[in-house]
């Protein structure tokens, strides 16, 4: 006899339960992590290597970087003073919460500060893949115009903070500043923004003052 | 090529739950699916019957149930949708404060088991 069973459990309550391990387990070891989401090129590699020229000075800090293969952007992170692991992901469009749990095997966490996690380059699938870390960020760029809260809502609706990188290449390109952040307000009113440039600098103090203020609020909680 | 892990994620949640009723078979699986949560699309039904062989999902029809993204205006009140799959202010009265009322579900309704 067929009969109905009903379930409602969401598609991704095994990742989610991974992802609240590697919360857990981020936590107990004092480290302050941060996933980095963007489209393919939009500067997260360049984001994670100024950040790193900042904060190397004064913590100690991981990165961990996902991409569909080579190592370029761990070994950048390296070059700039972080301690990286490269997760390939063999074809997938993401990191999930398993994948960054077996990179995390990979570090002696007690030793570290802070964890940068370079996501890869994709604009749809990471916004549904929660990898357990204390803040998302997404980086957006200019020369992939200013449409892009309407056409990937997804991303733009959860993250806690939003650069806006490649400024220097406002005076080239046509990106309508109002457009965009009118599309950003109605999916995620209040969401904090940083115009930056990687190349210039410009924007990059704002930028990691709001992360030393996320890390210090951490510790105090 | 996110399909693959979200069928591998599909086909847990039913087999866990059809085991859970002693189920024989899984014949058919009801998904919710919003417009905003993600993009899922005919590969799904391929991964299904490539990783569901040789368990009791095999042979099993998935059916979704696409949920549209509803928005409602926080100025005047009234609901609207996306234009084109693209976000737009409120189409009554322009303003951009809104709140999304549906369209971020993804989940696994229900099965039907033998
Ligand atoms: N003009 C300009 N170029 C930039 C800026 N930031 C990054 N770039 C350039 O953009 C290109 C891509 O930068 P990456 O940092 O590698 O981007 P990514 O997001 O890590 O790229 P993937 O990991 O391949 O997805 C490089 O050529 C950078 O030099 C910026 O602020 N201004
Ligand atoms: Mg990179
Ligand atoms: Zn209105």
């Amino acid at each position: 006899m067929p009969r109905k069973v009903t379930i409602v459990e969401s598609i991704h309550s095994a990742n989610d339960q991974l992802a609240g391990e590697n919360s857990r387990r981020l936590r107990k070891a004092g480290l302050f992590s941060v996933n980095m989401m963007a489209s393919p090129g939009a500067g997260k590699t360049s984001l994670i290597e100024k950040t790193l020229a900042r904060l190397t000075p004064h913590y100690s800090i991981a990165a961990i970087d996902g991409d569909v293969a080579t190592s370029i952007d761990a070994d950048r992170a390296a070059e700039a003073g972080a301690i990286a692991v490269q997760i390939n992901t063999g074809g997938q469009c993401h990191i999930d919460a398993h994948m960054l749990r077996n990179a995390l095997d990979e570090l002696d966490l007690p030793e570290f500060d802070i964890l940068l996690v370079e996501n890869v380059g994709n604009l749809i699938c990471p916004a549904s893949f929660k990898l357990g870390t204390d803040r998302n960020v997404l980086i957006a760029s200019i020369p992939e115009g200013d449409d892009k809260p309407y056409k990937y809502p997804a991303m733009y609706q959860d993250v806690d903070a939003l650069l806006i990188n490649k400024i220097d290449l406002l005076p080239y390109i046509d990106f309508d500043m109002d457009y965009f952040l009118q599309g950003v307000k109605m999916l995620n009113p209040g969401l904090v923004s940083f115009p930056v440039s990687c190349k210039t600098g410009e924007g990059i103090d704002a930028w990691i003052d709001w992360l030393e203020d996320q890390i210090k609020g951490s510790k105090t909680t | 090529m996110h399909e693959l892990a979200i069928t591998e994620q599909i086909a847990e949640i039913a087999i866990r739950h059809g085991e859970q009723h002693q189920a024989q078979k899984i014949t058919d699986l009801y998904l919710v699916i919003g417009e905003l949560s993600t993009v899922v699309d005919d590969s799904v039904q391929f991964y299904w019957d490539l990783i569901t062989r040789d368990t009791i999902c095999e042979g099993a029809e998935l059916h979704f149930k696409r949920v549209p993204a509803i928005f409602r205006c926080q100025e005047c009140g009234k609901e609207y949708r996306l234009a084109d799959g693209e976000l737009q202010p409120c189409p009554f009265c322009q303003s951009s404060r809104m709140e999304i009322v549906q369209g971020k579900e993804f989940h696994l309704d229900s099965i039907i088991v033998e």
